[in-house]
């Protein structure tokens, strides 16, 4: 079971490597895991997306709520939420495949963000499944370099994650 | 009051009421080791390992119920220490340990004696801190012995550049402390303590399973009122022996690998578990899939992370288990539930039967010293009143199963990471704590080795401890393993080339006694005890072959337990499964 996981944490030196820490000493897995500062400059907003079983994932919970660097916690799937992705993209792109890549980008709601005569640069924002279509349609041969950002959410309505 | 860093760290020590300092000094942490030396309100015991600071802070501790306090310096004190950190990790023991550390702007540079304190003690700590800044020092201190001990307790670390320990500022001592992301609860959920007294009340076959919890929360009263009230049969855990008395008549025993038989087969066959501050461990259970299989399941812990972390749980109750026991004696008070008493005498009539094979019976012998023999005699010559500390192997199974513990706090022993050359350090922290009290490491010629320095340390602070050393010449718990599973293929298991013992004894100062014969076995034990300002290492020459029973052999279920051979010395694969 896919879960994404929200963390307010204390921005403090060491925070990231105990959480880190704590996911490889117990063996859970680890898809993607963003961290940046938030408006409260005292807080650190994390979000983890893991693989496992209920069980697994209640104690990955409780486990990261025991840290002491952990202010709160939220399994965003458990309700209704966004999940969003930035990926950017090199791609060959010469002759006639410049017009079909292009295509494929307004299909999937991207942007060329730089050219030169051989490459575009792609910038594609989304859930990550939308994110995994995109690549998928590419031609594999075609693609230079990809950079994702790991996924980020919030919940929708009225839960929210804060103090 | 302006102070500098190190004199901030002892004044907090002093306001904290720390009254015991375990340590060894070293350059980074020689500003503090300064401030130590012109004062006497915080006693400082310098050991002769830092790993042995540790384990004696922790003996303290375990002895106590207080916060165990260690200073090291940095890089190889540090990782020193680190044993006995993880040992307290693993037991839940309060425990603070300053560590100094190279000069804030030599950190990451590969300086003399660096290492990255505050990384490789992570996976071992409750918290840790760098203190990088001398005005965030009063505070961080506070902190660190508020963290120690409350909620499910542990070590806490605070590093402290040497650079910190030199600069001043402002001292005023916090009086409390918030920590907004941490809030253990103390009370328990008033709605799952009422359904666990009916589930209690109503229960055919229940057994109350307890661990360290009850003895970490002081809540032996309470769970001792309970199996009263209840009429329940109890097992305790190798961490909670004590908790209830073992001569108690609804005390079972102590379950898991060496268990006895009626409180495996108990947890085996029971409806309704009520598990206290117990970690459901590998050694406990055995084999999950064939753990308690028809068990509804109610666990009392005040971590959350252990509730459903090894068995699906029924009724999870997350609190103090002293707290906890209170709330559930009352709801039984005022339950209009009926207790099934007559299911009740049936299930105790079952218990019986399992009590009547007397699964810690060994063969006496008059030839050879039993080892089992000699821990019952350290019981009657202690009046089953002494602190018993333990390295770790047969000999500790030894204890654990034949001293009879009586009370709580009685018991310290290595019980989740195992660490050989636990008791001897543990034993100074004991005795430091307790000056009066008999205090008895029970110990085997190998672990006994790994610490063995300390003989100096309680030299020089004359403690009277008494070593029970059961001599069998082999790494016990390993040959027995070798013997039982690798086909009697002893690698590695014998102990060569041992030390003389009394002499090794009687060069430090102490008195050593040989005893080869069980005939002398209480009279020598009689004689140490007699000497109550001496140490007195007791070297029994015991029965090498000995093996530890009952056993349940690692992936086998509770109801699988191998007893003790039968007289016709059957070989171990064919002997009686239960």
């Amino acid at each position: 079971m896919r879960r994404i996981i929200s963390l307010l944490v204390e921005n403090e030196p060491g925070a990231l490597s105990r959480i880190a820490g704590l996911f490889s000493a117990r063996g859970y897995n680890i898809e993607s895991l963003t961290v940046a500062p938030t408006d409260d400059d005292s807080l650190s907003r994390m979000t983890i997306v893991t693989h496992g079983s209920e069980q697994i994932i209640e104690q990955i919970t409780k486990q990261l709520n025991k840290l002491i660097d952990v202010v709160r916690l939220m399994d965003l799937t458990e309700g209704r939420h966004i999940e969003r992705e930035l990926m950017l993209l090199k791609v060959a792109a010469e002759g006639g495949a410049r017009e079909e890549i292009k295509r494929l980008v307004d299909i999937f709601r991207g942007r060329i963000i730089d050219v030169d005569g051989e490459t575009y640069a792609i910038e594609l924002t989304g859930p990550g499944d939308k994110l995994d279509a995109f690549l998928g349609a590419m031609p594999a041969a075609d693609i230079l370099e990809v950079v994702r950002s790991g996924v980020s959410g919030i919940a929708r309505g009225e839960r929210s994650l804060r103090l | 009051m302006e102070l500098t860093g190190a004199q901030i760290v002892v004044q907090s020590l002093k306001d904290e009421g720390v009254e015991l300092v375990f340590g060894y000094p070293g350059g980074a942490a020689l500003h503090i080791y300064d401030a130590f030396y012109s004062q006497e309100d915080v006693r400082h015991i310098l050991v002769r390992h830092e790993q042995a600071a540790t384990h004696a802070a922790d003996g303290y501790a375990r002895a106590t119920g207080k916060t165990g306090v260690v200073l090291v310096t940095s890089g190889p004190g540090v990782t020193n220490a680190v044993t006995g950190i993880a040992t307290a990790y693993m037991d839940s023991i309060p425990m603070v340990i300053l560590t100094g550390q190279v000069p804030t702007h030599l950190i990451g540079d590969d300086a003399f004696q660096e290492v990255d304190t505050v990384g490789i003690t992570r996976p071992c700590v409750k918290h840790n801190f760098l203190v990088r800044d001398v005005n965030d020092l009063a505070a961080t201190m506070k902190k660190a012995f508020f963290i120690a001990n409350s909620g499910r307790p542990g070590p806490v670390v605070v590093d402290i550049p040497k650079d910190v320990t030199a600069q001043t500022t402002h001292y005023s001592y916090p009086k409390n402390v918030r920590i907004r992301s941490y809030a253990p609860a103390h009370k328990a959920h008033a709605k799952q303590i009422s359904r666990a007294a009916s589930l209690l009340l109503r229960a055919r076959k229940p057994i109350i399973y307890t661990g360290g919890g009850v003895v970490l929360s002081g809540a032996a009263k309470q769970l001792t009122t309970l199996v009263e009230r209840l009429g329940h049969p109890c097992t305790n855990t190798l961490m909670g022996l004590g908790a209830l008395a073992s001569d108690h008549p609804k005390f079972l025993g102590m379950l898991g690998m060496h268990g006895t038989y009626e409180a495996n087969m108990a947890m085996y066959e029971c409806d309704v578990m009520l598990a206290v501050g117990a970690r459901f461990d590998d050694r406990v259970t055995g084999d999950l899939k064939k753990f308690s299989p028809n068990a509804k399941i109610i666990h009392i812990d005040i971590d959350p992370a252990s509730i459903g972390k090894n068995v699906s749980v029924e009724v999870p109750i997350v609190g103090d288990a002293g707290a906890a026991l209170e709330q559930l004696l009352d709801a039984l008070d005022h339950t209009s539930v009926e207790q099934d008493t007559d299911s009740l005498g049936q299930w105790w009539e079952q218990i019986d039967a399992w009590r009547d094979r007397d699964s810690l019976g060994y063969d006496a012998s008059d030839e050879v010293i039993k080892p089992q023999f000699v821990v019952q005699k350290l019981h009657e010559v202690t009046l089953g009143d002494a602190y018993v500390t333990s390295d770790v192997g047969q000999h500790q199974m030894w204890a654990a199963q034949y001293y009879g513990f009586n009370k709580p706090r009685r018991w310290i022993n290595s019980g989740g990471l195992g660490t050989m050359g636990f008791g001897l350090p543990s034993a100074m922290g004991v005795q430091l704590a307790h000056p009066e009290a008999a205090v008895a490491c029970v110990t085997g010629e190998a672990s006994i080795i790994m610490c063995i320095q300390e003989l100096s340390t309680c030299r020089q602070y004359d403690l009277p401890i008494k070593i029970i050393n059961l001599n069998n010449r082999y790494m016990g718990m390993v040959r027995q393993w070798q013997e039982f599973f690798y086909d009697r293929r002893y690698s590695h298991s014998y102990m060569d080339s041992l030390p003389d013992f009394v002499e090794l004894a009687s060069s430090f100062g102490h008195t050593g006694i040989r005893v080869e014969k069980p005939g002398d076995v209480e009279g020598a034990l009689r004689d140490a005890f007699a000497q109550k300002d001496q140490l007195v290492f007791l070297d029994f020459v015991t029965d090498q072959t000995e093996n530890v029973y009952p056993m349940i052999a690692a992936g086998a279920g509770h109801n699988e337990m191998v007893l003790k051979p039968l007289p016709d010395g059957s070989a171990p694969a064919e002997r009686e499964l239960a």
